[in-house]
């Protein structure tokens, strides 16, 4: 990991206007999706992005493919800067970032044929045609776990975790340095699930690939990150190799979400101490004052309402942004 | 027993054919119980939980079996007499609870209509235990919360509205169909405890319709595995995680990315998919998927416990993957 990171993400913020008024539109207040948020993926790398529904991961997601222009801050890709720059000089830096979508069966065209959705982005970007692009699909085909003949079928011949392996084949044939999926496998059963992340990670393996994984799953984040960072009301709270992150969380926010997750060994749930965290995510519109997460934090103090935390590296290599962190080492 | 459903089998007539949804599906539960049926999408949990409440019925479905519940055959009432049932007796909820309320009314006054549908009591009363069932479910200033719209809730406190609901009635089963796969897992928690308190405190029998088997881990009593239509396991909470009979039962544990273990290089993955239920196998539907396949496996097992032909001891050296329960790739029994 010599040199510049693939992805550089800095300040990043994405303010929605909340518009009222009859005739005229007046702009009454923002939604602050994403509310500076830094972070950077190297090659190979494959970074979690977890956190509830809500908390901005996936306007993250879009801004930082320029999906939607984002309001301030920076992002810098392959050492360029993205952001504020046109579609069309944007467009060869497209063809290295890709996105692989939640939904398999609303990302692909109905009405074209799997070698079409394959194979058109590839002529478009003038990287194949004519014969070529035919057998660079049934390539990709392959490589994915489909078979040859399925290029001339249509998007609803296919079951759900076919579809998401087509949507993996049109993301590959651009050949990307960087695939950002949101939420891949959650529309998708437990089996076909695990099918997909090992695909997921195959294709790592063999073509070097760096991932941005957002998902709401921590199991299945966690089996594919290398590094994890949550996110609550548009910022990242906490941030640490995958290991550490789970192993030993310090923000209560990290704490509760790991808690919260139900454990298929009913001994083990029975005997683990569970935070259960008291009502709902507060409105973006309107974040509480200091540390967004005091309304819900058990150990929330009066300076956790007024002073708002900084991510800070507590531990190395281990970032949250807290007054109070939990499991520091040294604290029992 | 308060609800027995034996021999249940739901077909409906399609342009493409005939599709066998559920298939000789039995089960019973007792008063404060909570019994999990887990499968995949399009196993049959929803249609078998549909059918217990005469959901299901429709010109081109056939339904033949029974459903016993107080002494009489749900599926031999006529609708008046099932409504009567339905809300009262044996109340259900969804996984949407946007969709099951009613955009255009009060929370309140939805309560209340469903009170005083069943019930000879007056606005005010009915009223007054509409705010008693917001507080009961962790409603927090369920006074003025009655007055709100359900865009007004959140999605866990909608589907706390719609539990509050169900409870109105005091029926005697409620059927929670994935009511936690919408809800983010902070939110999911909430709502399993107040189901949980509410099976203790009540006795109220739950049928949990989950994919989810950490959240089945977390309250139920016992488990139903359902695989294409049919119910391939029945056993205790402790048996299904800890002794499980049915190779499908062995993949879907295998195949979970799992926050209680070190990670694995790769997930166990159960090869290829469910067959159709236009014309399933006539043999174990599991087979095509199935590592342990042998020539048994073209009889249809038999359910005692579990369909499956393997020999008990056989399976407790089958099913042990590198010292946890999981379907081997590749071996030949």
């Amino acid at each position: 990991m010599s040199g510049e990171p693939l992805l550089e993400v800095t300040d990043l913020v994405k303010h929605f206007p909340v518009k009222s008024g009859v005739v005229v539109d007046r702009v009454v207040a923002h939604v602050k999706a994403v509310d500076g948020v830094s972070l950077t993926i190297n090659e190979g790398e494959t970074l979690g992005l977890v956190g509830e529904s809500g908390c901005g991961k996936s306007t993250l997601s879009r801004a930082i493919l320029q999906l939607t222009a984002p309001t301030s801050g920076s992002v810098k890709f392959l050492g360029e800067e993205l952001v504020g720059r046109s579609r069309r000089s944007l467009r060869p830096v497209r063809r290295r970032m890709q996105m692989i979508f939640q939904d398999p069966y609303a990302s692909l065209n109905p009405r074209k044929r799997v070698g079409q959705i394959i194979g058109e982005p590839m002529e478009l970007h003038g990287l194949a045609n004519g014969r070529d692009v035919d057998r660079r699909v049934q390539d990709l085909l392959d490589r994915v776990g489909l078979s040859a003949e399925h290029a001339s079928r249509y998007p609803h011949e296919f079951s759900g975790g076919q579809r998401q392996r087509i949507g993996i084949a049109r993301a590959l044939a651009l050949e990307p340095k960087l695939i950002i999926a949101d939420e891949p496998v959650s529309a998708l059963d437990v089996s076909v699930q695990a099918q997909i992340v090992n695909l997921l990670k195959d294709l790592q393996t063999e073509l070097g690939l760096s991932y941005l994984f957002v998902a709401h799953d921590l199991g299945v984040v966690r089996h594919v990150s290398d590094r994890v960072a949550v996110m609550y009301l548009g910022r990242i709270v906490e941030s640490a190799p995958a290991g550490k992150l789970y192993d030993n969380p310090l923000h209560p926010y990290s704490n509760a979400l790991l808690s919260a997750v139900p454990i298929p060994d009913p001994k083990l749930n029975i005997s683990r101490e569970r935070l259960v965290l008291e009502g709902d995510v507060p409105s973006p519109i309107d974040p509480p004052s200091g540390c967004h997460f005091h309304t819900r934090c058990p150990w929330a103090t009066e300076v956790c309402t007024v002073d708002d935390p900084r991510l800070e590296e507590l531990e190395t290599s281990h970032v949250a942004a807290c007054h109070h962190p939990r499991n520091l080492v040294g604290q029992g | 027993m308060i609800l027995s459903v034996k021999d249940l089998t739901v077909s409906f007539a399609t342009d493409g054919g005939v599709v066998r949804a559920v298939e000789g599906v039995s089960f019973s539960i007792d008063k404060g119980e909570i019994l999990a049926i887990v499968g995949e999408s399009g196993s049959g949990k929803s249609v078998t939980a549909q059918t217990i409440l005469g959901l299901t019925r429709a010109p081109n479905a056939s339904i033949t079996g029974s459903v016993e519940f107080d002494g009489r055959d749900l599926t031999q009432l006529d609708d008046e007499a099932l409504r009567e049932v339905r809300g009262k007796r044996i109340a259900m909820i969804f996984q949407d609870p946007m969709t099951s309320l009613n955009p255009v009314y009060r929370v309140g006054e939805q309560i209340v209509e469903m009170i005083r549908a069943h019930q000879k009591v007056d606005k005010k009363e009915a009223r007054e235990s509409a705010v008693d069932l917001l507080r009961s479910v962790g409603i927090p200033n369920p006074e003025r919360r009655v007055h709100d719209y359900p865009h007004e809730f959140s999605g866990g406190m909608r589907q706390r509205v719609m539990i509050a609901m169900a409870l109105a009635l005091d029926p005697d089963v409620l059927i929670a169909d994935e009511p936690t796969t919408a809800l983010d897992v902070t939110v999911q928690a909430q709502i399993l405890r107040l189901l949980d308190k509410l099976n203790r405190e009540r006795g109220l029998a739950v049928i949990l319709i989950t994919h989810d088997l950490g959240v089945v881990a977390e309250v139920a009593d016992r488990v139903a595995v359902m695989y294409a239509g049919q119910i391939v396991e029945d056993a205790t909470l402790d048996d299904l995680f800890y002794d499980p009979q049915h190779p499908y039962t062995w993949g879907l544990l295998g195949s979970l990315a799992r926050l209680d273990q070190p990670r694995p290089i790769r997930l166990a993955q159960i090869a290829g998919s469910p067959p159709s239920l236009l014309n399933p196998p006539t043999g174990c539907r599991f087979a095509a998927r199935c590592p342990h396949e042998f020539d048994k496996c073209s009889e249809p097992p038999p359910l005692h416990g579990d369909r499956c032909w393997l020999d008990p001891a056989d399976k407790r050296r089958l099913r042990d993957v590198d010292g946890h329960i999981g379907l081997r790739k590749d071996v030949a029994s």
